[in-house]
């Protein structure tokens, strides 16, 4: 197993977060945490970062018990984690301090084209849309080349239309690059598009409801029975009619 | 037409001072024409060069050297939470002192002179600079923390490419104000400390023979040069920031 979660619990003085999370992902995984507002699973997130210390239990990573951020994790934040300091290159190139400049530029190229950037690497994180940044954090990322990705909610700040497409950008990538991806969202819809197994998190304090496996082959049809069936037994494992 | 707006207040300003001046001619205060005829007079005496060099000077100096511990000490504070609550305070306690109130301590440990002058200068930039950098530090994106975190940054790195980054836009900001107090004490503690320079001129004009024109030619290169140094941390800051 590749991150192991063990009786992780979290508590924010008296405010219970999160209680007794067990949890295994597997090398090369995609896995949704997927939990209605506040219910803990960007704590948990940020748990396994290595951001914040767990107050009972713990993640392992590889058998290493987490004690902080590292570089072989890389946290995707939403696009605002991007520095409107530096250029697409800068942002993208922000890790690899310690390569050659041959190497740099190299690496800095492959991910620019990667994420479909080409033509804007001189450009500044204002002058590009929301889902240009999230894709420059995306490859800024994967430039250090982590084997796990931490997203929490990228696409949470775009269009719904730019959200479609960055779906089914990242599942090209994770394809492509073969990492391990922890994803955070509260979006039901998403979930069932991406994910290898979907994380049910009940309302706080979060704890593991369900594990729903999505048994459907990439590309997904959003309109197979299949898909649709996973999709209302996750709305109906939170509660949710599915009505409007 | 518009071009010409900004200077209509100063017009009228100047052009009811010289009618009132013409008007009252016994009264003490120099109409703009006897102003800038001791304007005039200053050049050719060859003052004038030497008192805004002089006045220009202490500022440099002064302000120079409390940038220099102002950013580390602002950043230091910024980032510690403990360093923070433990001198904060007294940044607090020292704050509402006016600069000027340090003139007789500043004589005492320095003398009449230039180093009085200049450590004036230094006292009143040093905490408006120290407050605004640590203010910077505060207001950085924690998410940008994180990911320098992340990625494991050395620390001169870390201070190169996001701190120092970060804060740069708000701290040239606490920059332009700070220079407009460091000029606004110089004149001030040239009355007092020192014999040279844009304050000494105000003071000494008065006392040596009630050279009003003098007075008031000194005010009126003070505020040019201090809107000139405004429009110079300005243009910098525009172009730092672009």
């Amino acid at each position: 197993m590749k991150v192991r979660f063990q009786h992780v619990s979290m508590h924010f003085g008296t405010t219970e977060v999160l209680d007794d999370i067990n949890l295994e992902v597997a090398e090369g995984e995609f896995v949704c945490i997927l939990g209605p507002s506040g219910c803990g699973k960007s704590t948990l997130l940020n748990i396994t970062g290595g951001f914040l210390e767990p107050s009972a239990g713990q993640v392992t990573i590889d058998g290493e018990r987490v004690v902080g951020p590292d570089r072989r994790r890389i946290f995707v934040f939403q696009e605002r984690g991007v520095f409107p300091w530096l250029t697409v290159e800068g942002n993208i190139g922000f890790g690899l301090f310690d390569l050659s400049d041959a190497e740099r530029r190299g690496r800095i190229a492959h991910y620019v084209a990667l994420v479909g950037l080409k033509g804007f690497e001189r450009s500044y994180p204002r002058e590009l849309s929301g889902g240009m940044k999230q894709r420059v954090e995306v490859a800024r990322a994967l430039a250090v080349n982590p084997d796990v990705l931490y997203l929490d909610e990228p696409f949470g700040a775009l269009d719904s239309i730019t959200r479609l497409q960055m779906r089914s950008e990242l599942l090209r990538i994770w394809q492509a690059e073969k990492k391990t991806i922890l994803f955070v969202t509260h979006d039901i819809e998403e979930s069932v598009q991406l994910a290898d197994r979907v994380v049910v998190l009940s309302a706080r304090p979060g704890r593991v409801r369900r594990i729903v496996e999505i048994d459907i082959a990439h590309p997904r049809d959003l309109s197979s029975p299949r898909y649709l069936a996973l999709r209302d037994e996750i709305f109906g494992e939170i509660g949710l009619a599915h009505k409007i | 037409m518009s071009k010409l707006l900004p200077f209509t207040g100063i017009a009228a300003a100047l052009a009811a001072w010289q009618i009132a001046a013409a008007a009252h001619p016994a009264s003490l205060i120099p109409g703009p024409l006897m102003v800038a005829r001791a304007i005039g007079e200053l050049a050719v005496r060859g003052l004038l060069l030497k008192y805004v060099v002089a006045s220009l000077f202490r500022v440099t100096w002064g302000y120079l050297g409390a940038l220099l511990f102002a950013i580390p000490a602002g950043m230091a504070l910024g980032l510690s939470r403990r360093g923070e609550l433990a001198l904060n305070p007294l940044l607090q306690l020292l704050r509402p002192i006016s600069p000027l109130a340090w003139i007789p301590i500043a004589i005492l440990w320095f003398g009449v002179g230039d180093l009085s002058a200049v450590f004036l200068i230094f006292i009143a930039s040093f905490l408006p600079l120290t407050l605004a950098t640590m203010k910077a530090v505060h207001d950085i994106d924690p998410v940008h923390l994180s990911a320098a975190r992340n990625f494991d940054l050395p620390p001169y790195r870390l201070l190169r490419e996001v701190l120092m980054p970060a804060i740069l836009p708000q701290l040239l900001v606490g920059m332009r104000i700070t220079v407009g107090i460091a000029w606004l004490v110089v004149v001030a503690a040239e009355m007092i400390a020192v014999n040279s320079g844009l304050g000494f001129l105000i003071i000494d004009a008065r006392n040596a023979g009630n050279r009003y024109d003098l007075v008031v030619a000194g005010m009126a290169l003070i505020g040019i040069i201090g809107v000139a140094l405004d429009l110079l941390v300005r243009r910098a800051e525009q172009r730092i920031t672009t």
